[in-house]
């Protein structure tokens, strides 16, 4: 009897076609600036939000719609949102291409990725540029200061 | 002449205790199990011994089927890497008194290369790789006759450190992303490339750089470190690998 233990790895395939861009290039230079970008921008997030000030106490509806009606923090926001969903996605996308070794759950698991960043960057976006600050109708104490003046 | 006696005892050596060590090894033999299996063994071995020496005792001793490679005993030839408490080490480099011998010494073959018997792999996926890189000086002009191709002293130094390379195989099986992707390249392969990619004699840098911008070339690397851990001749792989990298960005060696 003779029984060989199956290959750790997936099966050679080298593809030989050169096509134009270089997204493997591309998506590691991504990585690298945005994650130096992310960084001033999640620190800068969280101390403006958890320490300047009051501090975490400061923390309510009417501070982050009062952010939310700067065009400076809409900016930051909008940076962050877009920069983090995809380093987040492509990091996740190098992960299912290093586990997944069958061609079928690496295209389901791409895709999934893909779905939910989509989703998510759509929702974030339409957040930070729809947002209304002064809902009808809401509590004069729990929104915006500048909401009495409208 | 004086008489003096010897009254001084002649100096007899602080004798070295041996102690007792257990190894536990990673069997498989594709002629009788379906799985590999974990063996252990018990072997009086020196502080100044060797895991080489303990495989070697066992083998001679106490279980002549245990198969494992080994050459020049003595760090050169790169056939005994091996994993040895989870870490990719050359077997006949590692000492008995640098390890923890309170505890047994799990020693099995090195990954994510085919496991063919107890510590001997298939190595020919990662010669195929060692090959795509075409590591040989590749030069058009013939020197002078009687003369040499010139090269400076700094020149020279420019890729020192991957010359060391001898293709043990430790770098690259130590590598996340090797063990699992049959396409990536492995530390060893960009080492080699870039001891020629930075050789100011040779002339085909670009030719080099470019089989490394594949797809799954140098881009996979995610600078783990594991690599330049587990190198035996200490060169530093993941240094070596962003150099590339960073070749490659700027379309130049």
């Amino acid at each position: 009897m003779t029984s060989t233990i199956e290959a750790p790895r997936s099966p050679y395939s080298r593809s030989t076609k050169k096509s134009g861009v270089n997204w493997e290039k591309w998506g590691w230079i991504y990585m690298r600036v945005s994650g130096v970008v992310l960084v001033v921008l999640i620190f800068g997030h969280l101390f403006v939000n958890l320490w300047v000030g009051e501090g975490v106490s400061a923390l309510n509806f009417a501070f982050v719609a009062g952010k939310l009606t700067d065009p400076f923090w809409m900016v930051w926001d909008i940076l962050m949102l877009w920069l983090a969903l995809i380093h987040g996605g492509n990091g996740m996308r190098t992960l299912v291409n290093d586990y997944a070794t069958s061609r079928i759950s690496r295209g389901i698991l791409k895709i999934a990725i893909l779905v939910s960043v989509v989703a998510l960057i759509v929702l974030g976006t339409l957040v930070v540029f729809t947002f209304d600050p002064c809902p009808a109708g809401a509590p004069a104490d729990l929104v915006a200061s500048f909401c009495k003046s409208l | 002449m004086s008489n003096a006696t010897i009254d001084q005892k002649p100096v007899v050596p602080e004798e070295i205790k041996s102690f007792t060590v257990t190894l536990i090894i990673r069997r498989f033999n594709p002629e009788v199990d379906d799985e590999p299996h974990w063996q252990d063994f018990d072997v009086q071995l020196y502080p100044t011994d060797r895991v080489l020496d303990a495989l070697h005792k066992i083998k001679w001793e106490q279980d002549g089927s245990l198969t494992f490679r080994r050459s020049c005993a003595h760090g050169v030839c790169g056939s005994d890497a091996m994993r040895i408490n989870g870490r990719n080490r050359l077997a006949c480099k590692t000492l008995m008194k640098d390890l923890d011998v309170t505890k047994p010494i799990y020693v099995e073959a090195i990954k994510g290369l085919p496991l063919e018997k107890d510590l001997i792999v298939d190595m020919e996926p990662f010669f195929a790789s060692f090959k795509e890189v075409q590591p040989f000086l590749m030069n058009s002009v013939t020197p002078v006759k009687g003369k040499e191709r010139i090269q400076t002293v700094a020149q020279r130094a420019r890729f020192d450190d991957t010359t060391k390379c001898i293709l043990c195989a430790a770098c690259t099986s130590s590598c996340p992303v090797f063990w699992t992707d049959g396409q990536y390249f492995g530390p060893a392969a960009i080492v080699n490339a870039h001891r020629f990619i930075f050789d100011s004699r040779d002339e085909n840098a670009a030719v080099r750089l470019d089989i490394l911008n594949d797809k799954e070339g140098v881009w996979r690397c995610r600078t783990t470190f594991n690599c330049t851990e587990a190198c035996p001749r200490g060169i530093q792989v993941t240094q070596a690998i962003a150099e590339v990298k960073q070749a490659i960005m700027r379309g130049k060696a």
